[in-house]
């Protein structure tokens, strides 16, 4: 995407930084393509990932000559849209990604999607083709900002240099605050162009843009009412918690209560795994104590989370007796799925913290009695651990790769998982301690996410080991960002879970279709063809490809690769592709039909 | 379902139409009506759009219509405590027998005739959707040939407005 056509001559003087000494009364005299990077740099931004093309060109050239903006170039425009929300989600800082017209735009599209669905604050900055020529079908033209309306928080297109800085501010703050989420500003040619007196003075002037950050004192005073009269209470806590920097808030609350957590998909690490109180990952495929804690509640205290269907079940059988306090910065999540008794609509650091205070004060006088809950629970935990079976066919299981990454890396390190079953088992065996550790996709699914948001994270967080967990079927659709990460030494390690399959759907197929396995072999891995082979590959971008066959190689190839900092790491772990994702709830029914099972295939006794 | 009107102050900016209509059919709502035009303030527009959901459903469109950045403010514009009116017009056929019977049809429900030819008269009317669907029911027998409608217009009632408050602050 970087062929130039616009029928326009480019004047290159006036597009490059070396034009901004004009100094002027009104302030200095620069392009619209300088205001982009200055405004950047002024909001602090230090890092973006992009590619360059015709209709973004202007922008890239004051970007060649910026100290305070490391670009980072990457090889297709998702990697960059995903590193932005790597980087984004294992630091709390904003993502940056830029992109060209057209391809280059609607090659963001899926990145921008999953940092909707994931509430992951992300700043996309796009060319568009000459405000001339809009509307007319021009060369690398497309709605960008029509496309992507339904999936972003905000956009804004850009027609004039003037309001470049007002633009890129209003985008920065609405992304990172409230609910966040990604915000896309598309920015004509000619007003990158076009030059104008700039003054760094951005108004953000948003009067329909004001998020309710302190709670009403009045449903603090409730909601710490009921989970006083609760006998059966459970935190149920999601990814909110995370964004909102509020996980010693949390547990500070948990311990004031004594009631025990569960943490989502999205929220692993906003609670510690060590914790007593914690029950581990309730959904489709959390813990049996954390699904069944939910599922026979008396009072859920939802927390940034917002009752998906993937932890829900059947929405209309989800926790039958139990009242809903429902803590959010988002109004419209509040009894979307199911009406809240309580809700509380606020930052989840400043109510965590009212709620902790009015919950101690009311203590003090009558603290409730969870005991009971507690022997129930706590039995549930004896009974149903998380486990694994080793596979019959003699090759690794997944599982144990997964948790001995866990274990050799520790809780300091940053994993990036794609999606599917190595998603599933590295939320549940890798022990997490603190936020912003574990990155995935959570609500959009993303598979091809984990590579580049692997980089993202790295690039934020450089002194982190930072792992990607990738399926086979994942890292065949984003490995080519690991030429970026060898390019700008952005040494991330990549372990593969090569199934040979595309993992999930096999599952699905296994349980549900009759073992029909319709089109999810991979070929990549043990007794097949090994197209590609992954060890080759790594090798062929200047990566160490390590090839892991065999239980006794997993630990010495872990550690090779946490003392490999010169370059990035690629471990193709070849592992059995019977291995099932365990326990689960089947899709559409009640969480009351968990299904634990060490087994490969259990009998399901009852679906509707 | 019931219906509701939703009065709607908005920032006039590129693609705000686009961002409240996506939103109704990305959500499953149903627009029966909508009606877009300049408020008293400059830079703000006014959307009044007629929903037909349930009260549960009403709230998420609401707050899902809040969260657009562009939105300022929303109000339920219930029809006791407000003025609503819808404007139609509607070109019937006549003849030297019915052009009299239809002219005294539009002078009882004090609608106008803006335009005449021999065959046809072009009838202007505003009021409620009672009123306007009256009126084309009495029409109906002499042969309506086209009917162009706006939206519901509505108006809260007494000295407040809806963008008071906004600007207060």
């Amino acid at each position: 995407m970087t062929t130039e056509s616009i029928p326009v001559i480019p004047t290159p003087g006036g597009s490059t930084a070396r034009s901004r000494t004009n100094q002027s009364p009104a302030g200095e005299r620069i392009t619209g393509a300088a205001a982009v990077v200055r405004s950047l740099e002024n909001l602090g931004v230090t890092d973006v990932f992009g590619l360059p093309g015709g209709a973004i060109l202007p922008v890239y050239d004051p970007l060649m000559d910026s100290t305070k903006l490391r670009h980072i170039l990457v090889r297709h425009e998702q990697g960059a849209g995903h590193a932005a929300e790597g980087y984004a989600s294992s630091s709390g800082k904003v993502g940056v990604c830029i992109a060209t017209s057209g391809p280059g735009a609607t090659n963001l599209v899926t990145a921008i999607a999953d940092a909707y669905m994931d509430s992951v604050p992300l700043l996309a900055i796009t060319g568009q083709v000459f405000s001339t020529l809009m509307g007319t079908d021009a060369f690398q033209e497309a709605d960008i900002v029509g496309i992507t309306m339904p999936i972003t928080k905000h956009s804004i297109l850009v027609t004039r240099a003037a309001d470049i800085q007002n633009a890129i501010a209003s985008a920065y703050h609405i992304a990172g605050t409230g609910r966040p989420g990604p915000v896309l500003v598309d920015i004509t040619k000619d007003a990158q162009q076009e030059e104008f007196d700039f003054v760094w003075n951005p108004k953000v002037d948003l009067p329909g843009y004001r998020p309710v950050t302190k709670a009403n004192s009045k449903q603090i005073q409730a909601a710490a009412q009921l989970i006083g009269e609760a006998k059966k209470p459970v935190f149920y806590v999601g990814g909110g918690i995370i964004r909102a920097h509020a996980a010693e808030e949390l547990r500070a609350l948990a311990e004031a209560t004594g009631a025990p957590v569960v943490t989502t998909l999205m929220a692993r690490g906003a609670f510690p795994d060590s914790h007593p109180h914690h029950l581990g990952m309730p959904g489709m495929h959390g813990t049996v104590p954390a699904v069944l804690a939910l599922q026979e509640a008396d009072l859920i205290v939802a927390l940034g989370a917002r009752f998906d269907d993937r932890v829900t079940g059947k929405a209309a059988l989800f926790a039958p007796h139990s009242k809903i306090i429902h803590v959010d910065i988002d109004p419209a999540e509040i009894s979307k799925i199911r009406v809240a008794d309580v809700p509380i609509v606020g930052d989840a650091k400043e109510v965590l913290a009212d709620l902790t205070h009015t919950v101690e004060a009311n203590f003090r006088e009558t603290a409730p009695d969870y005991s009971e809950w507690w022997v129930y629970l706590n039995g549930l935990r004896d009974k149903f651990p998380l486990g694994y079976a080793t596979p019959t066919d003699g090759l690794l299981a997944p599982q144990y790769v997964i948790e001995r990454i866990g274990e050799l890396t520790g809780p300091e390190g940053v994993y990036a998982a794609g999606v599917g079953q190595h998603q599933m088992w590295s939320a549940q065996f890798i022990k997490y301690e603190r936020p912003n550790s574990w990155l995935n996709s959570g609500g959009a699914g993303t598979m091809g996410y984990s590579v580049p948001a692997a980089m993202g994270a790295k690039v934020a967080q450089p002194d982190r080991h930072v792992w990607s967990i990738d399926g086979d079927g994942c890292f065949q659709m984003t490995n080519q960002e690991l030429a970026t990460c060898v390019i700008n030494n952005i040494p991330i390690k990549v372990a593969i879970i090569n199934n040979s399959s595309l993992g999930m759907v096999r599952q699905w197929q296994t349980l549900f279709y009759d073992g029909r396995h319709s089109h999810t072999d991979l070929n990549t891995g043990h007794g097949t063809v090994r197209v590609p082979d992954f060890v080759k590959m790594a090798d062929a971008y200047g990566c160490l490809g390590i090839r892991v066959e065999r239980e006794e190689e997993v630990d010495a190839a872990i550690r090779l690769a946490l003392e490999t900092n010169d370059r990035p790491v690629v471990i193709d772990f070849v592992v059995s592709a019977d291995s099932m994702v365990w326990p689960m709830v089947p899709q559409g029914v009640s969480n009351n039909y968990v299904q634990y099972a060490r087994d490969h295939s259990p009998e399901w006794d009852e679906e509707d | 379902m019931t219906t509701h009107v939703l009065s709607l102050l908005v920032e006039d900016k590129p693609g705000l139409l686009t961002r409240v209509a996506g939103l109704f059919a990305r959500r499953g709502f149903n627009i029966e009506s909508l009606a877009v035009g300049h408020s008293e303030i400059e830079g703000l527009s006014r959307i009044t759009v007629v929903v037909d959901v349930d009260t549960l459903p009403l709230e998420q469109v609401t707050k899902q219509l809040n969260k657009l950045i562009n939105v300022i403010k929303i109000v339920e514009l219930e029809p006791a405590q407000s003025v609503q009116r819808e404007h139609l017009l509607i070109k019937v056929r006549v003849d030297n027998s019915s052009r009299s019977q239809v002219i005294e049809a539009v002078n009882l429900f004090r609608a106008r005739v803006i335009d005449v030819v021999t065959d046809a008269l072009v009838i202007e009317v505003t009021g409620d959707s009672g009123k306007t669907q009256a009126l084309l029911r009495v029409l109906e027998p002499y042969g309506i040939k086209e009917i162009a409608q706006s939206g519901l217009l509505a108006i809260g009632r007494g000295s407040k407005s809806i963008t008071e408050r906004v600007f207060k602050n």
